[in-house]
């Protein structure tokens, strides 16, 4: 009988003052004993970096330079965070069309996937995907996913094929709350534990599918957290604004998985700054929502609390300039590459690098 | 060289590829302890035990993930699709991930893996059992779609499905489990996208797949006591589509005709007789003739099933058509 992980969360011992988030802390979200500060730096950095990227991609977007659509993590970025750092290099992630943050979490570089979003040459996959799609399997970031759900089938495959092969990585899988009602999230959740998969579901829950508040459409508060015990799972809710606590559950249920101890459901509480995709400003939200949660914000948040925990000032600051720099490097690369040789439209459909179907 | 149904053929066939590549697995509903619903793998199980032969929820699309999960991460699964109607519960799997990843992520994840089904009408299950759906799958880019007639080319299309690098549909026909045929000792390993021409005669060309393929000899048997003498091309696989050996048919004997289970609109053959049409019109001395299941879902009564399923006289009739 392994010990409920959110006991075990509960049994470190809390080393810094529970911040009172505007919101109400997610219940049963047990205190955390702090990360080591070599990884609490890494976290923020990892946080500033994802913010700042998609704050350029934002802007890029509006000029025109971004096309078609992209889906931004601003204000979730905790949760790619805590899970990436938490995660061994040869750790599989399966993403959402809402990938930036968690394929910049798995060390890919900011200027593949920057041109990318913008359909060049240099892309992370030479704009054949774009920015639902972001892939690097070299990195273990095995795919963004842009059908709601599908993916939680396809991470069960990768963590079963590492158990069958006898090897030790874990697959972790983001998603939102929306794919909780869809039928492939019962499926694989049902076959993991059955299975018991070294893979870890992380349902994202800012609140809000597209444009509709995920409570009017759902039979329970929680929606991934309350269909945990369905599965025989104990339900996991944490501040998936709160980075040492994304890292201390994700580390828990990475572990587990990777010692043998089968699947689990984390439910993040968290929100999205902005609209949903591309230019959505947001504005079916009510504005005291946005208020409360803008108040919550994971970064200035964490930003503080390093403060308070007696780091120096100069260290973050250097973290900042530096992500400031990256971007603007990364952007300059991926605005100078050319748009993909238009020979790529009949490349890679078969192992053989073509496009063929006769003989 | 022995005889054995095409039913443990397809036994046989998965044999031979999971004793050879200890990557290869089988997973599916039944496919283990039971040895399948179809008995088509039974002894699979007691030989390579429950890891590599994996009895799953009634999930299909938890099935085709964790098939394609496996395959972008090492393995080489075999998954089972019960019937090949219920492709449509997990058509998203299928038609959105196992087809595009390659392509999206231009080359990075490569998708070494098969889906096996059991398709098509003539054992009187009704409509929702018995859907000829190889059509489907060829309308999507980075599928291939194989679809073998005898139990030898089980085996062999089996292999070669295994070892292709790239996802293949293959689809055994119901009607054709019980079916018996010579299957030569040792490992068998065919090409995908190689048809076979099961019968060779000058006066007009029979495309037909699976079980349309001995229904297609036994018209041609009939039109030869009538002096009429036809080709009998068993395509063997959708895609890659063996347009070579059908051109070259068609060049030598003027006539078309292709013989389809599948229900008449967007069926296979209205692609081959696009092709030919295209490209080989001028070797044409008559209209294409398509045979197939008219445009309806299947009934299940035997009388109303063998009437709406092409049969030998259709065939024979379709062939005098494209001859007048
Ligand atoms: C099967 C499917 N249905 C609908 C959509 C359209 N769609 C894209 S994102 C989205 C909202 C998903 O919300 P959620 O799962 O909460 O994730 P979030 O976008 O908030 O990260 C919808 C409905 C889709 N991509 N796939």
């Amino acid at each position: 009988m392994t010990t409920p992980l959110a006991q075990q969360l509960a049994q470190q011992t809390a080393t810094r003052p529970a911040t009172p988030p505007a919101a109400a802390p997610a219940p049963g979200t047990p205190p955390v004993q702090a990360p080591p500060e070599a990884v609490r730096l890494r976290l923020y950095q990892m946080m500033v970096e994802m913010r700042d990227f998609e704050k350029r991609a934002y802007d890029l977007f509006l000029q025109g330079l971004v096309k078609g659509t992209s889906h931004l993590g601003l204000g979730q970025e905790a949760v790619a965070a805590g899970f990436g750092a938490a995660m061994h290099p040869g750790d599989y992630t399966f993403a959402t069309y809402r990938g930036h943050n968690h394929t910049l979490a798995r060390g890919v570089q900011m200027a593949p996937v920057m041109a990318e979003l913008m359909g060049r040459q240099s892309g992370l996959m030479a704009g054949k995907g774009g920015s639902m799609h972001l892939t690097s399997v070299a990195h273990g970031m095995m795919g963004s996913y842009a059908i709601v759900g599908a993916h939680l089938t396809i991470a069960n495959g990768a963590a079963w094929s590492s158990k069958l092969r006898g090897t030790s990585e874990v697959a972790v899988c983001f998603f939102g709350d929306g794919a909780t009602n869809i039928g492939a999230f019962h499926e694989a959740l049902n076959l993991a534990v059955v299975w018991q998969l070294p893979v870890v579901f992380v349902c994202e829950n800012n609140r809000w599918m597209e444009y509709t508040p995920i409570s009017s459409v759902t039979a329970v508060a929680h929606p991934a957290a309350d269909r945990a015990a369905a599965y025989g799972l104990e339900p996991l809710l944490v501040d998936g604004n709160d980075a040492d606590a994304t890292y201390a559950i994700a580390s828990a249920a990475i572990g587990r998985a990777r010692a043998g101890g089968g699947p689990s459901l984390v439910e993040a509480e968290t929100y999205r700054h902005g609209g949903h995709s591309r230019a959505d400003p947001g504005k079916y939200r009510p504005e005291e929502e946005v208020q409360a949660w803008l108040g919550r914000d994971p970064i200035p948040r964490y930003r503080q609390r390093l403060l308070d925990a007696g780091i120096d000032e100069a260290v973050l600051v250097s973290i900042e300039e530096q992500s400031r720099r990256a971007v603007d490097a990364a952007s300059s690369a991926a605005e100078a590459s050319p748009p993909p040789d238009v020979s790529l439209v009949g490349a890679n459909v078969w192992a053989d690098g073509g496009a063929s179907w006769r003989r | 060289m022995a005889e054995m149904t095409y039913r443990d053929a397809v036994a046989r066939g998965i044999t031979q590829e999971m004793a050879r590549d200890p990557n290869v697995v089988l997973l599916g509903e039944d496919v283990g302890a039971a040895g399948g619903v179809f008995k088509a793998t039974v002894g699979v199980f007691d030989q390579f035990g429950p890891e590599r032969v994996a009895d799953t929820p009634i999930s299909e699309q938890a099935i085709l993930g964790a098939a394609m999960g496996a395959a972008m991460t090492g393995l080489r699964p075999i998954a089972e699709i019960m019937f090949s109607d219920f492709f449509a519960v997990c058509w998203d799997i299928v038609a959105n991930e196992i087809a595009k990843t390659r392509y999206m992520t231009n080359g990075q994840v490569a998708l070494p893996l098969v889906i096996r089904s059991g398709n098509g009408g003539g054992v009187r299950f009704g409509a929702q059992h018995s859907q000829s759906v190889e059509n489907w799958a060829m309308a999507i880019p980075g599928l291939k779609v194989v679809a073998p007639s005898t139990p030898r080319d089980v085996v062999g299309l089996l292999a070669a499905a295994v070892r292709d690098p790239d996802p293949v549909l293959f689809f055994e026909q119901k009607s054709l489990y019980a079916t018996k045929g010579d299957v030569p000792d040792g490992e068998i390993v065919d090409e995908l996208g190689k048809a076979a021409v099961r019968r060779h005669g000058k006066d007009a060309t029979v495309v037909a797949l699976a079980a349309m393929v001995p229904r297609a000899l036994a018209a041609a048997e009939e039109l030869a006591t009538q002096g009429v003498e036809v080709t009998v091309i068993d395509l063997r696989s959708l895609v890659p589509l063996d347009v070579t050996t059908v051109a070259s048919s068609v060049a030598a004997t003027g006539h078309l005709v292709t013989v389809e289970e599948n229900p008449r609109l967007c069926g296979w053959g209205a692609e081959v007789a696009s092709i030919i049409a295209e490209e080989n019109l001028f070797d044409l001395d008559g209209p294409i003739v398509r045979v197939t299941t008219p445009h309806v879902p299947l009934p299940a009564a035997d009388a109303l099933e063998d009437a709406a399923m092409p049969s030998v006289a259709r065939i024979v009739e379709g062939v005098r058509r494209s001859l007048q």
